[in-house]
């Protein structure tokens, strides 16, 4: 199976367009190698800024390229893009409503041992709080290409976590399907529906399977975009009479959160939320994470199998 | 760089535009019972100067791609420079009737849903990174634009005030300026027992800047900066030296009316000081 990092199919992607849409800038914090800018700034000197390590600094300067008519992406580690610049991508483009998209990579527990200070596992309840921003989690590199070629279309202001390792392609690599703010239904089942987001939708497949072995059969759906929320599509996961929500994300205001807010008003409904407990979290490659607290095929399918 | 300023009115007329302009900030603190009075006094002969004079701007036309960019980045401010826009013809001066009230788009900190206003500004440190993205941006695409960032001195405790400034610097960023209210009052007291800021013009000076002084409620002295040439290859910063409350004898250099309301009587005296019978949009 073909694997790549989502942040090489996006930098891969913009570059390709920014030569030919002139108006495309890529912002960077002394991340261009982190994100895989490197060969953007080589060759579009005119439309890379180099902001230095000051994220602040680099959101006001996207907002203020964006003023001119540019189209900005900011891009660094999303740890600090989600709570160090926090205030600035509130003020300066949410609520200012200015073109910029930000782009977070190695989110998540992606930086696996160094450490809660390089995990982003807050910033889905951080800007699902925060009017003014579309939010999106790719679950691979195809995914991601499609993202891409959208973000550099759209006028709204947008969000974007991307995770820093390789992962299996969900998606063929020509044909990804990608409509923001709607929910790409990937298996169809009656026990039960699984919810997941970002490199969590590989997984979630994967325990999909394990299930359709013992004759569980559940619905597996890409929920790639948390704003706009695909609401119709959590609704009709809900006619399994079981949802499980699967995310890289603290269990607490992330796309969990998201679908019981829908669930609880609309259609009340069963749910367990699998993700990363509120607690000072196990620290290990991201894979040692996820098996540390569940989030694998095996763990997810024990989710289903207890809560059914 | 090409001198800034205008040269179509002179200093005496500017000056009383500007006491007009403070004015109907203080009517419009004494209507909503609430506002930046002190802040607003100070910085009204910068922002009358850059506004009838320095900026290239097209009221009718406010998003001219090619606009000179200002920033209010001491947003709290908001009053005097409201009442500028309005009698630029941004919008229509009866507005300014509606200022802090329910629904209005004229709030208490710069709305980019006022025609004018580039970015919502309020969070202090804002402003000098956004100037300086527009600023490069301009030298990218090859305007001709400037950017005009005006900030508090408290303000100047922010830390991303100094990214920016840095970046300013590295771009040589000659389109832009920073214009610093040397007031000396923050809400708490004087900006030296706060939080000391000198030797205020070396710190600038050290981030690579281009700094100049001026007595910032001297129209005819802001005038003689904004048309004098600057060196080119570095970003340009005022200070201005200015008194809080300026222009109301009850108002300056006291710290309480950082945001204190002027009373009916106080509005009386306000405008016996400025020279002004009222005005004229209610």
């Amino acid at each position: 199976m073909k694997t790549e990092a989502a942040r090489v199919a996006f930098t891969r992607t913009l570059l390709e367009l920014a030569r030919a849409d002139k108006t495309i800038f890529a912002a960077a914090t002394d991340s261009r190698g982190s994100v895989t800018l490197t060969d953007f700034a080589a060759e579009l000197p005119n439309q890379f800024v180099e902001c230095g390590i000051a994220e602040q600094d680099a959101i006001g300067i996207s907002a203020g390229l964006a003023s001119a008519g540019l189209r900005p992406f900011v891009c660094g580690p999303a740890c600090f893009y989600s709570l160090r610049s926090a205030e600035q991508v509130k003020v300066d483009i949410a609520y200012s409503h200015m073109n910029v998209k930000v782009i977070g990579v190695s989110g998540g527990v992606s930086y696996g041992a160094l450490g809660s200070t390089h995990h982003a596992t807050q910033d889905i309840a951080l800007w699902r709080a925060t009017p003014g921003l579309e939010i999106f989690l790719p679950a691979d590199g195809p995914q991601t290409v499609a993202l891409t070629k959208y973000l550099a279309k759209s006028n709204e202001p947008a969000y974007v976590r991307m995770g820093r390792g390789e992962v299996p392609n969900v998606y063929d690599e020509n044909d990804a399907p990608f409509t923001p703010g709607k929910a790409n239904v990937l298996r169809r089942g009656t026990h039960a529906a699984l919810i997941a987001c970002g490199e969590m939708v590989y997984h979630t497949l994967a325990a999909a399977e394990l299930l359709a072995a013992e004759g569980v059969s559940v619905s597996v759906y890409d929920m790639h975009t948390l704003r706009p929320l695909d609401e119709a599509a959590i609704l009709e996961a809900a006619q399994t009479g079981f949802v499980v929500t699967v995310e890289e994300h603290d269990v607490h205001g992330g796309l969990g959160g998201a679908v019981a807010e829908v669930l609880a008003q609309q259609k009340p409904t069963k749910m367990r939320i699998l993700g990363l407990p509120n607690e000072k979290l196990y620290t290990g490659t991201s894979a040692e994470v996820f098996a540390h607290y569940g989030l694998t095929a095996e763990g997810i399918a024990q989710a289903v199998r207890a809560g059914r | 760089m090409r001198p800034q300023g205008g040269n179509l009115l002179d200093a005496k007329t500017i000056q009383t535009l500007a006491n007009r302009r403070r004015a109907d900030a203080i009517t419009m603190i004494h209507r909503a019972k609430t506002g930046h009075t002190g802040g607003a006094m100070s910085s009204l002969d910068i922002l009358s100067v850059l506004y009838y004079d320095v900026l290239s701007v097209r009221p009718d036309e406010p998003r001219w791609p090619e606009r000179d960019r200002f920033l209010l980045s001491k947003g709290h401010s908001v009053e005097g420079y409201l009442a500028v826009l309005a009698d630029r013809g941004f919008f229509p001066k009866e507005e300014l009737r509606t200022y802090s009230q329910a629904g209005s788009r004229l709030i208490g900190h710069p709305n980019n849903q006022t025609p004018g206003v580039e970015v919502c500004t309020g969070a202090l440190g804002h402003g000098l990174p956004v100037g300086v993205g527009m600023a490069l941006a301009a030298k990218r695409l090859g305007l001709s634009y400037r950017a005009f960032v005006l900030m508090g001195d408290g303000e100047q405790a922010e830390g991303s005030v100094w990214e920016a400034a840095m970046a300013g610097a590295n771009y040589g960023l000659d389109n832009l300026t920073a214009i610093i209210d040397r007031n000396g009052l923050q809400i708490s007291g004087g900006t030296e027992d706060v939080m000391a800021l000198e030797d205020f013009a070396a710190k600038w000076r050290a981030f690579g800047w281009d700094v100049a002084e001026a007595d910032g409620n001297d129209v005819a002295a802001l005038l003689s900066y904004f048309h004098t040439p600057r060196p080119l290859g570095k970003p340009h910063c005022l200070i201005a030296r200015t008194v809080k409350g300026k222009g109301l004898p009850f108002a300056e250099n006291r710290k309480e009316w950082h945001h204190k309301v002027p009373t009916a009587e106080q509005l009386a005296e306000g405008y016996a000081a400025l020279g002004v019978k009222g005005v004229d949009w209610l």
